[in-house]
């Protein structure tokens, strides 16, 4: 099986994150490996396990499109587990959105796939910690006119078929594609594993491979602030909220809890 | 010709409060039609024409509930083509946005999401990093996407209820051979609370609950509100994920949230730090959330708790 996972490096969430430039992008210093990615990484190395590891010809390719900074999230994900890396990077990326970034990272397993080993599963987290929209897996799979399965928080696949199960909403769902397939998952499905100092050592040996746009076959105008179909006018930092009044209980704070909540007119 | 189109899945008997508000932003843009899926009742078709809808679309196919989202993104793509609708909007739901991301695919098409507010020429306004900027952005394509989050207008009927006209739209063959088959499907418990991310209060518990969301629980039903909770508390299996609020749960954004035994780390914080008003009751004066809090008690939420709820019960009758 031949797994692509997709990692973005994204502003820790930890600290402010800002947003900077003509074109109100998200300022990418103080990165890291996208949270929800790891539970991504962690269903793919699972399923290579389970069909044999690298042995038994099953590849991990953790896949991100980003910045110079951004391979560092490639380099996190082989020192937790991921066989080897690829890192899309080229200035005219810069400010892509969801419709760029999906034609760019489309192209990317296109480009993959064309070793005579075609991907077979494309793995995500259920969102990104900075953006948040959840529109890659859906938007990567109507391009790539593969099945999409998202929010799976179990993941099995038996010969040419993948599994699922999805809680989200209403339903509790089992659900079935064939592969080629995207399939985004929650932070349901696994406990991720940390980087041991083997994987560490090891990563320093595995493979980052680094694409440009030409790579890949996608011209400039089509990916970028250009090639994006959504613009932001503006952005401004909301004002922090300050705290309000702060009591301490003295046997009657529910009264006055409720007293607030009529004032408000909130009851 | 519509400008917006309205895209209604499957309500049931009664249209959702979300949808009211999807059909009441879509007035402002122009004259207004709804791709609609499921059965449509003559309640729900009154309905939709007292809040301005001039036509009705439905599928030619039953069984699109049966794929993940493909289908119905086609549908929807054909159901633009024939109102020639240059606005389309969907409600925030995960589905929601699944299905606007490949309908812009589909129609060259920008998508915006997470949007707060909605302006006559399109022009959308968000928040975006966990609440820390607001955004305006739009689309630079000839139809805009948009899945706008609840509860940021206030519905409004337009008066006369006509019953729109109807159309059937012919669901593109090959539409479902792509998509995800649902295999089975359980309805969870319905609680008969207002659901979560849609909910006008929501009180939720954290880590100092210890175990016993029930005070949490009766305040919210006096209220009428949803119950949420924190990372921790669902990760403890006190309560199912469904009611996780942050940054990898559900963002909410209601007139009133009440914070009972959660610290407000950063991403608790981010899911909850748009409400309106926001009430924190915790035994820790130095708990983060104490500094975005409107109104901060410091005390034990198993006597702050309960006696509210009775307080509540007793001025209501």
């Amino acid at each position: 099986m031949k797994i692509v996972v997709l990692v973005k490096h994204v502003p820790d969430a930890q600290f402010d994150r800002h947003i900077t430039g003509s074109g109100n992008t998200t300022d990418r210093d103080e990165s890291i490996l996208s949270e929800l990615d790891e539970y991504a990484l962690e269903a793919a190395l699972q399923l290579a396990e389970e069909h044999g590891g690298p042995k038994a010809g099953n590849e991990v390719i953790a896949l991100s499109m980003g910045p110079s900074g951004a391979v560092n999230a490639v380099k996190k994900s082989l020192q937790i587990g991921a066989y080897s890396g690829v890192h899309l990077s080229d200035d005219a990326l810069a400010g892509s959105d969801a419709a760029a970034t999906s034609l760019a990272l489309a192209a990317a397993i296109r480009h993959i796939s064309a070793d005579g080993r075609p991907v077979d599963l494309v793995l995500t987290g259920m969102a990104s910690t900075d953006g948040e929209t959840s529109l890659i897996p859906a938007q990567l799979a109507e391009r790539l006119s593969y099945p999409q399965v998202t929010f799976a928080s179990s993941l099995e696949v038996a010969g040419n078929q993948v599994t699922a199960r999805r809680d989200a909403g209403a339903f509790s769902e089992t659900v079935e594609a064939q592969l080629p397939a995207v399939v985004s998952v929650t932070d349901q499905i696994n406990e991720p594993r940390y980087p041991n100092f083997k994987g560490i050592l090891a990563a320093k040996k595995k493979k980052i491979a680094s694409l440009s746009l030409s790579d890949i076959g996608v011209d400039a105008s089509q990916v970028g602030l250009a090639g994006s179909w959504t613009v932001v006018e503006s952005a401004e930092a909301r004002p922090p909220r300050t705290a309000g009044t702060i009591i301490t209980d003295d046997g009657d704070a529910g009264i006055k809890l409720v007293d607030f909540l009529a004032a408000q007119k909130l009851l | 010709m519509a400008n917006a189109l309205v895209f209604i899945d499957n309500p049931g008997a009664a249209l959702k409060k979300s949808s009211l508000e999807l059909l009441t932003i879509a007035r402002s843009l122009g004259e207004t039609a709804v791709a609609f899926t499921g059965e449509l009742n003559d309640d729900v078709a009154a309905t939709l024409g007292a809040y301005g809808a001039t036509t009705v679309y439905l599928p030619s196919e039953e069984d699109l509930d049966n794929y993940l989202v493909g289908p119905k993104a086609a549908y929807l793509a054909a159901a633009v083509a024939s109102s020639g609708a240059t606005a389309v909007l969907l409600d925030n739901s995960p589905e929601g946005k699944e299905i606007a991301g490949r309908l812009g695919i589909k129609l060259n098409a920008g998508v915006i999401t997470d949007v707060v507010g909605v302006e006559a020429d399109g022009t959308a306004h968000k928040s975006v990093l966990a609440g820390s900027y607001n955004t305006t952005a739009k689309a630079t394509t000839p139809v805009t996407v948009l899945s706008v989050k609840a509860n940021n207008v206030e519905p409004s009927p337009v008066g006369a209820a006509a019953a729109p006209a109807t159309a059937t739209i012919e669901v593109p063959a090959g539409a479902i051979a792509n998509s995800a088959r649902i295999a089975a499907r359980t309805e969870k418990p319905v609680s008969g609370r207002p659901d979560l991310s849609e909910a006008r209060i929501v009180v939720a518990g954290g880590r100092g609950v210890d175990g016993d969301f029930a005070p949490v629980e009766e305040l919210a039903d006096a209220l009428g509100a949803a119950v949420g909770a924190s990372r921790a508390a669902t990760d403890a299996g006190w309560i199912g994920h469904d009611a996780q609020v942050g940054q990898t749960g559900v963002t909410v954004s209601p007139q009133l949230y009440i914070s009972a035994g959660i610290s407000g780390a950063i991403q608790q914080k981010a899911g909850m730090q748009t409400s309106k008003v926001i009430v924190a009751i915790n035994k820790d004066a130095e708990s983060p959330v104490f500094e975005i809090a409107d109104y901060g008690i410091i005390g034990d939420l198993f006597k702050v708790l309960p006696q509210a709820t009775a307080e509540i019960k007793k001025r209501k009758g």
